[in-house]
Formats: C-alpha cells, sequence, structure tokens
C-alpha cells in the first residue's frame, strides 16, 4: 500500500518535470533580442500577422510573439487596456476607441500591411451575377427586411427564393466596414441573419447550402472556396466589377476595396524587438501575403507604408536599422 | 496445510450458489408469457439507449478519423502551431492543455475533496446554510461555461486576483468550472462507504479525523477518481472560458504555467484551424481532434489504473 502511493507521488512528480525540463528546452541562442510581443484583433489579418511572427521567430529565437483572433472590435478593446502590442484591424480605428485608448495613455499610428476585397457570395445556382451598392443595402437594411430576392427592386434576372442571410459577429471589422460601406452607417444591419461570429467558413456551408443564400467575408475566404460560392461583381456607380486582385490594386473594385492594418502602440515602439519585428513586417509582407493567400500591397502603398514606420520610429526613440 | 481441510467448505460454497443460482433462475423463468415479452421489450430499449451513445462517438471518432487521415503523423505532437499547413501541429498547444489540465487536477482534488468531506462528515444538515450551499453547488453544476469565462476574467485575470493572461489563471477558471462535479463524485463516494466502517474506527479509540484520513478517504478513492476523470475530461474540451482568459490562438513556443508570455490550448487552436479558409487546416482540425482523443484517453487511462488500484469491495 505504501510502497503504490510512493509510485504514484514519484510518477506525478516526474510528470511535472519533464513538463517543466520541456519548456527550458524551448530556449535557445538567439540574436540578441528577446520579450514577448503580444498581437491580438481581426481574424481577417491573423493569418498574416502569424506566418509573419512565425518568420520572425525562425531569425530571433527569444522573441516570443503570439497571435490572437478576437476580431477587431475585441482586438481594440484589449489592446487599449493596454493588454496587447500590436492591434490587427481589418478597418479603421475608430474615434470612441481612440478615446478608450487615450484614456489609459495609449497612443498609436496605423500601418497599412495588405489590402482586401470584401466579397459579396451566393449561391452558384443563383442566376444574378451583378448588384448595385443600393441593391446589397435593400437586402442588409436594418428596416426593410425583405424576405425573398424577388422583392429586391431593379435586380436583373428576376429570381425567386427565400433570402438566407450569412455574415460575421459584431465584434468583426469585416461587419463594421460592410455595414458602414452598404448601409451607410458603421454596425447598422438587419439583426435576423445567420451570425457566424469569426468562423467564415459557416458563410460558405450555408450559402452552398441554400439557394437564396447570400454572404460576405475577405477575398481569401472566396479564392479557397471558388465553386461552392459565386462571388458577386459590385456596380458601386461605374459599373460591375468583380472582386480580383487587379480590381482591388487599381482601386476600380468600389465601395468594397479596403485596406488590411496594424496598429503598433508608441509604447511597444519603444521596445526593439517590437520595432525589428515592425521592421521586418514591411520588409517581408508582400512575400508572405501572397503564400498566405492576401491581396499585397501595391508599389506606392508599400513604399508609404514603410515611410510612416519610420516616422514612427523616428519620434519612438532609438530606432535599429533592419 | 491450510489448503486441504479448506477445499470441501469451498467446494459446498460453490454447489449451494449454483444451487440457488438454478433455482432462482427457474422460478425466474415460470414467468408468464406478458411479463416476459415485456422484460424483453425493456431489454431492448436498454439496448437501443447504449447504442444511441455508442453511435454518436463512433460518429465523431469516424468522421474525425477519415477527414484528418491525411494529416496524422507524429509530427503533429512535435511541431508548434504554424500559418503554413504543411509544417503546422500542435505541440505548444498540446503543452498548454497539459499544464492547464494539471492546475486543475491539483486545484480541483484538495478542494472538491475537502468540500465533500465537509459536507458528508461534518455539516449538520438540520441547519438552512448548509443546505443553502448544497443547493448552490448543485445548481452551479448547471450553469454555463461562458459564465465562468467572464468571471474568470473579471475577478481572476483583472480585477481582485490580477493574475494576467496566464495559464494559472485559465486553471483556476477551468476548476470553478469542473469543481461542483467533483463536489458531488466525491460526496457519492463518501456517503457510499458503510457506517459500520466509520462505527468500528470510532469504537477502537480512533477520532473522528483518524477516520476519515485512515478509513473513510481510502474507501472513497475509487469514487472520486471517477468524478476527477468526468471534471477533466469536460475542461480538456472547453474553449469558450478560456478565450477570455486569455489562451490565444497562435502560439509557436512552450508555454510556462506562470509566464505572461501567452499560451494555447488544443481546443482553441482546433476551433483556429478549423475557421481558416484553406482545406489543408481543415483536414489538420481533424486530426487535432484525433490527438485531443489520445490525450484525454491517456490520461483517463491513468486515472482508471489509479483507480482500479484502490477498489475494494465491502
Amino acid at each position: 500500500m505504501t510502497s503504490s502511493r510512493w509510485f504514484a507521488v514519484v510518477a506525478s512528480a516526474s510528470v511535472l518535470a519533464v513538463g517543466v525540463a520541456a519548456c527550458g528546452s524551448g530556449g535557445g541562442s538567439g540574436g540578441g533580442l528577446s520579450g514577448t510581443i503580444r498581437i491580438d484583433g481581426s481574424s481577417t489579418v491573423a493569418p498574416l500577422s502569424e506566418l509573419v511572427a512565425e518568420l520572425f521567430q525562425e531569425e530571433n529565437p527569444d522573441v516570443k510573439v503570439t497571435v490572437g483572433t478576437s476580431g477587431t472590435g475585441g482586438g481594440f478593446e484589449k489592446f487599449c487596456a493596454g493588454e496587447t502590442d500590436i492591434s490587427d484591424a481589418s478597418r479603421s480605428i475608430e474615434p470612441g476607441e481612440e478615446e478608450a485608448c487615450a484614456d489609459n495613455g495609449i497612443t498609436t499610428s496605423r500601418l497599412t500591411v495588405a489590402n482586401d476585397a470584401l466579397t459579396v457570395v451566393v449561391n452558384p445556382e443563383n442566376p444574378v451575377s451583378c448588384m448595385t451598392v443600393d441593391q446589397l443595402n435593400q437586402v442588409w437594411d436594418p428596416q426593410l427586411k425583405l424576405g425573398s430576392w424577388s422583392e429586391i427592386k431593379g435586380l436583373e434576372p428576376s429570381f425567386d427564393a427565400e433570402l438566407t442571410l450569412f455574415g460575421p459577429g459584431t465584434d468583426s471589422g469585416t461587419f463594421d466596414y460592410f455595414t458602414g460601406a452598404v448601409n451607410g452607417e458603421e454596425g447598422a444591419q438587419r439583426s435576423d441573419y445567420n451570425n457566424v461570429g469569426e468562423d467564415d467558413n459557416q458563410t460558405v456551408t450555408g450559402v452552398q447550402g441554400a439557394d437564396g443564400g447570400m454572404g460576405y467575408f475577405g477575398f481569401s475566404y472566396f479564392e479557397e472556396n471558388e465553386g461552392k460560392v459565386k462571388a458577386l461583381e459590385i456596380d458601386g456607380g461605374e459599373g460591375c466589377v468583380a472582386p480580383s486582385a487587379e480590381t482591388v490594386r487599381d482601386g476600380s473594385y468600389v465601395p468594397l476595396r479596403r485596406g488590411l492594418f496594424i496598429y503598433p502602440s508608441a509604447e511597444a515602439l519603444r521596445r526593439p524587438e517590437v520595432q525589428e519585428f515592425l521592421q521586418f513586417y514591411l520588409y517581408r509582407v508582400n512575400d508572405v501575403a501572397a503564400q498566405a493567400g492576401f491581396i499585397a500591397l501595391t508599389g506606392k502603398q508599400l513604399r508609404e507604408a514603410q515611410s510612416e514606420l519610420k516616422t514612427l520610429l523616428g519620434s519612438g526613440g532609438e530606432g535599429t536599422a533592419g | 496445510m491450510t489448503g486441504p481441510p479448506e477445499r470441501p467448505s469451498t467446494e459446498r460454497t460453490r454447489l449451494a450458489t449454483a444451487g440457488a443460482r438454478a433455482a432462482t433462475a427457474g422460478s425466474l423463468s415460470r414467468q408468464p408469457g406478458g411479463d416476459v415479452v415485456k422484460g424483453n421489450i425493456f431489454f431492448a430499449l436498454l439496448l437501443l439507449a447504449i447504442a444511441v451513445v455508442l453511435f454518436g462517438l463512433a460518429a465523431i471518432i469516424v468522421q474525425a478519423a477519415i477527414n484528418g487521415a491525411p494529416a496524422l503523423s507524429f509530427d503533429l505532437f512535435t511541431n508548434p502551431s504554424s500559418s503554413l499547413p504543411e509544417r503546422a501541429g500542435f505541440r505548444t498547444a498540446l503543452i498548454g492543455t497539459l499544464y492547464l489540465i494539471l492546475g486543475v487536477v491539483l486545484l480541483v482534488v484538495p478542494i472538491g475533496v475537502g468540500a465533500a468531506i465537509y459536507l458528508e462528515e461534518y455539516a449538520d444538515r438540520t441547519r438552512w446554510w448548509n443546505r443553502l450551499i448544497e443547493l448552490n453547488i448543485q445548481n452551479l453544476a448547471g450553469v454555463p461555461s461562458i459564465i465562468f469565462g467572464i468571471l474568470g476574467l473579471a475577478f481572476i485575470v483583472r480585477g481582485p486576483l490580477d493574475l494576467g493572461f496566464i495559464v494559472a489563471a485559465g486553471s483556476l477558471t477551468l476548476a470553478l468550472l469542473v469543481l461542483p462535479t467533483v463536489i458531488l463524485a466525491a460526496r457519492e463516494a463518501i456517503r457510499a462507504v458503510p457506517p459500520s466502517i466509520r462505527e468500528g474506527s470510532l469504537a477502537l479509540g480512533a477520532t473522528q479525523w483518524q477516520t476519515i484520513r485512515r478509513q473513510v478517504l481510502p474507501a472513497s478513492i475509487p469514487g472520486i477518481a471517477t468524478g476527477v476523470i468526468l471534471a477533466v475530461s469536460r475542461a480538456i474540451g472547453e474553449t469558450a472560458p478560456l478565450l477570455l482568459v486569455g489562451a490565444t490562438t497562435f502560439v509557436t513556443f512552450n508555454p510556462t504555467f506562470l509566464g505572461d508570455d501567452g499560451y494555447s490550448a488544443l481546443p482553441v487552436l482546433i476551433f483556429n484551424y478549423a475557421t481558416r479558409p484553406q482545406d489543408e487546416f481543415q483536414t489538420l482540425a481533424s486530426a487535432g481532434v484525433i490527438v485531443m482523443l489520445v490525450v484525454l484517453l491517456a490520461i483517463n487511462a491513468f486515472a482508471v489504473w489509479l483507480r482500479n488500484r484502490y477498489e475494494r469491495q465491502w
């Protein structure tokens, strides 16, 4: 009895020891930089930040970078509470959020890291191929609450199926951007839609399964699911334009073309590992964007972002050269 | 020497038992036909019930195995998470989960068993506050996990305890979540110890604490272990409260229990992989389900082994 009890104690102690040893072996020799960089925010931007973080940690093994996906709004909430260093965002920071940040003594500035085409998708059986912004507004308006595709005014060709709507949750920057561009007010959208939270694959499954389904998400989800869903061309006043890398870069996909951003806090910018990380980010971002299925920045956008960062580092203390 | 004289008596006992069994079986089978049919229907319903449970379980495992098969390899256990599917694994999240569960067990066993001992052995049930405590514990077992997540964020991560987003805060939150399960199971186990054992111990001059420590607790270890197994099984699969108390989705280094560098957990990473656009990540998510099942089975197998060592017949 006693010996078996001892065995249990020894067994659990050795499990503990193995765990401790496993984390001890994580650190190795590094390039001098160390510290932790906490990133949180948009799930749309996360794959990009994660891949950059991964490459960065290969070169700087003592710097720990974590990336969370609380959504753009949720990310800013943590960011303004001082709990994260960099916030991923798929829309610009709002005045209210900036105030919340300022209350905690946190200032920030925006760096554009990639482009995105907010893509409106429908079922492949749907004959409609192009919609105007006004028609989208009819569908998503908080008051109208249309029940069927046949009720949308001026839609060609006519299509009679029940409207089944899918969209991200209210913490999502995609939600904010879409409602702002289509309904004229951020956050204003009919509430009787299927809220998929931060899981855009549910929109794919839902739209694929409903004849009259409609949903929206970032371009990378459409690219990976072409064939399962159909992307609508959008008429922003100058004819129908399909979402694509080209129409985003030349600026013709309006109004659903958007930038993807990161927001470093001024305080974090004083830390050498964050400075190095951000320089690395903008140095590698276009290769990484292509790898992770994003629409890369144009040469002009990239130069602007890099000079913006240079200004930030210049004002943030001792800037280190890449 | 003691063998031969004993044999006839055990032989006699065996024969007597067999005879009694045959007599019982005979009297049972002489029941009227209607009762036999009813009995068979009831038996069929019981089989159906167990089949539904097993079918649900099998469906999950088979589906995960089929979808995740292309990604299944030992690399899943050794590679950290990555945004490139070909080199993504679960090591960092796995270590995060093991730390979380270790913390949960260390917290839940002493607190849960302590509360159960108080309620069963010391509490006076005629007092209204003891009945209130009991009622509250039973109700706590039904509170949605997200509520515990909010509680953990407000009181453990921020607020009074102010631990920050560390693994220990996650363990504490999960421990609160599963404590009712452990308390209820431990109480059942303690109650199942025959009063004659306690009375015998007290009659021999042991104090109440000696009785509990030497007689009641060792005898109730199997039941307590069952409660802990149920609690760990629930805690290991929880995602919602962990997201609130700081488990992030992308961590490429091994976390530590008290370090505030950030950590991840298996269900959180599985969810993250499942929501990505690329098909390869959905395959990985399914493979992650298998990884989690393996870990859960390993932990529970250890607990079952421990339980069987202490199993005792009265």
